[in-house]
């Protein structure tokens, strides 16, 4: 499989040479990924970010494959954050933030006049590192605010609120007490209720940025099931430190280093088979 | 078993330089319990004054009734402390419309140079004398209409309350966390519904405690009324009108001829001392519960 069929059908962005490295086809490939050919349901093409002065992204081309997990692993400070918060248009919200390059989404440019930043928000929902429910909303409205915050209304409120826990394995822990507020749950829980608020409005595409890293392993087990869970469906980008967990949730991996993609590939290619030495240096653990 | 064997006592000698330390410690909190005296001892002083030559003339009618005529004993304050609450609440009508907004916007550091010039603007307005305020509204609302009005009192309180309310409720918007503005944003939510939806209802009670701080700064207020609410013998609800005021009742009163005045204006001042106390209170529980 090369990497033009993963972003067929919208227009391929070229790699610099060197840089993106096909994936491997491997000799026996699951069945899971042998299955009908890949669409990108977004893809950065020579991203660049700045945060005043400083530039975090440095010509960053990558596409994410649809209703698939990618992962984004690096060293802290090497820019993942920044490229994620540019899926849905977060970065330019900080003062001194500015970009180059395009975005694009079901490969539309996401900062073309069709879409406003509103819009584009709830079709890419985001789940943070630390768990940010609304400490004044009960549990039940955390999950509405989707709806509400945009100021509109689902047909069946209870419906939705009881299909976004579900999907986000925090039902039956809460069910009995939706009108709790929103601060009452433990961190894996409110992480949870965070991703069941970002799932209420049915996004196409979920960023997650670390979204384990301030929870406990049982809390982390459970949010990466989900995870697998809802890839079938959701176009998912995940954020992390972890690349254990890299490993375990995704299809597709994205290294990135000092603000440049050294390598993107499929998860299993780049984790046995590293293409760039730097790549090779970080997962086996010399730096970072 | 045995008992557990523990190390020796350490030996206590004094060097000359713990000895030094302990002495300035001794000194230093003095010094503190000194200058805690010093600042409630005139507030102690005043409460003490104004309970001791107040209380005899406080009952229910001085609450409850209207002044009686010259001459003729008893008759209370009644219409004053509903003047009061009428023209302080009416004072944050006006107020509070104004100052939370904008206390959001200085917190929301969005144009920086129109935020510096509002916060300047609030911080003059806060220094500015409250009979200079008083003229203002005189100007702005009795002058034209040719008549003291309840209205030109409230407003020229709600003058005075505006600085507390603006840079209270700044402080307070800068305490959300800003990951929840970010959650909000991330949702679609536009700038504005996620400051109503989410970050001032976060914010609610600091904001609540600055919106009381700055009624019972209102209601103490005498200057700002005197030539605006003006003061009144009787019960009135009209805009338009001349309405009474506890801070008026009590000037007007302590400066009578009559004993029996002087006594309900030392009445008038324990109930204003009260009511501000008691705003004051709630205040500090309003927070205090938000910081917990």
């Amino acid at each position: 499989m090369s990497l033009a069929s993963v972003m067929a059908p919208v227009p391929v962005p070229t790699p610099s040479p060197g840089r993106v490295a096909p994936p491997v086809p491997r000799a026996d490939p699951s069945p899971a990924l042998r299955e009908e050919p890949r669409v990108a349901k977004m893809v950065v093409e020579d991203l660049s970010a700045w945060y005043g002065r400083r530039k975090v992204l440095h010509g960053v081309s990558l596409p994410f494959v649809k209703d698939a997990v990618t992962a984004i692993i690096g060293p802290s400070g090497c820019g993942k954050s920044t490229l994620i918060r540019c899926l849905n248009r977060m970065h330019e919200i900080q003062p001194g933030a500015a970009q180059s390059g395009r975005v694009l989404l079901d490969g539309r440019d996401i900062h073309g006049g069709h879409l406003d930043p509103i819009e584009l928000r709830r079709r890419v929902g985001m789940v943070f590192q630390k768990p940010n429910p609304f400490p004044t909303m009960s549990v039940r409205d955390n999950v509405l605010a989707g709806w509400r915050l945009t100021g509109t209304r689902p047909k069946d409120p209870d419906a939705v609120v009881e299909d976004a826990l579900r999907r986000a394995a925090l039902w039956v822990e809460v069910k009995d007490r939706l009108k709790a507020p929103g601060g009452s749950l433990s961190g894996g829980q409110a992480q949870r209720l965070c991703i069941a608020r970002a799932l209420a409005v049915a996004p196409e595409v979920l960023l997650m940025d670390e979204p384990c890293s301030a929870l406990d392993p049982i809390a982390t087990a459970r949010i990466e099931e989900l995870i697998h869970e809802l890839a079938p469906t959701v176009t998912i980008v995940i954020v992390t430190h972890n690349m254990q967990q890299a490993a375990r949730v995704s299809a597709y991996t994205a290294f990135l280093y000092m603000g440049e993609l050294v390598e993107f590939a499929e998860t299993a290619g780049l984790f046995t088979r590293p293409a760039d030495p730097r790549t090779e240096d970080y997962i086996t653990g010399r730096f970072g | 078993m045995d008992a557990w064997l523990y190390p020796p006592p350490p030996q206590r000698t004094v060097s000359p330089r713990l000895r030094w330390r302990r002495l300035a410690d001794r000194l230093f909190r003095g010094a503190v319990v000194a200058s805690v005296v010093v600042v409630l001892a005139p507030l102690a002083a005043v409460l003490a004054t104004v309970i001791a030559k107040g209380a005899p003339a406080l009952d229910l009618a001085f609450l409850t009734h209207l002044p009686k005529p010259v001459g003729e004993t008893g008759g209370g304050v009644g219409h004053a402390i509903l003047g009061t609450l009428f023209l302080a609440l009416g004072g944050l009508g006006i107020a509070v419309p104004v100052g939370v907004p904008a206390g959001v916007f200085l917190a929301s550091d969005r144009m920086p140079r129109l935020a510096g010039v509002v916060r300047m603007c609030a911080d003059v307005l806060a220094g500015v004398p409250s009979i200079v305020v008083g003229l203002f509204a005189y100007t702005l609302l009795v002058m034209p209409f040719r008549q003291f009005s309840a209205l030109s009192g409230a407003f020229a309180l709600a003058v005075i309350m505006l600085p507390t309310i603006v840079r209270t409720t700044e402080e307070v918007v800068r305490l959300v966390p800003p990951t929840l503005t970010e959650a909000a944003l991330a949702l679609g939510a536009p700038r504005w519904r996620a400051m109503l939806g989410v970050v001032l209802p976060s914010a609610g009670k600091g904001v609540a405690a600055g919106i009381i701080a700055a009624f019972s700064r209102g209601a103490g207020e005498t200057a700002p009324l005197m030539f605006t609410a003006f003061g009144s013998q009787f019960l009135s609800w009209n805009l338009l009108q001349p309405i009474a005021a506890l801070p008026l009742v009590l000037f007007n009163y302590a400066v009578s001829p009559y004993e029996d005045w002087h006594a309900q204006a030392w009445a008038a001042a324990l109930v204003l001392v009260v009511l501000v106390l008691v705003a004051n209170l709630v205040a500090r529980y309003a927070t205090a519960r938000r910081s917990a």
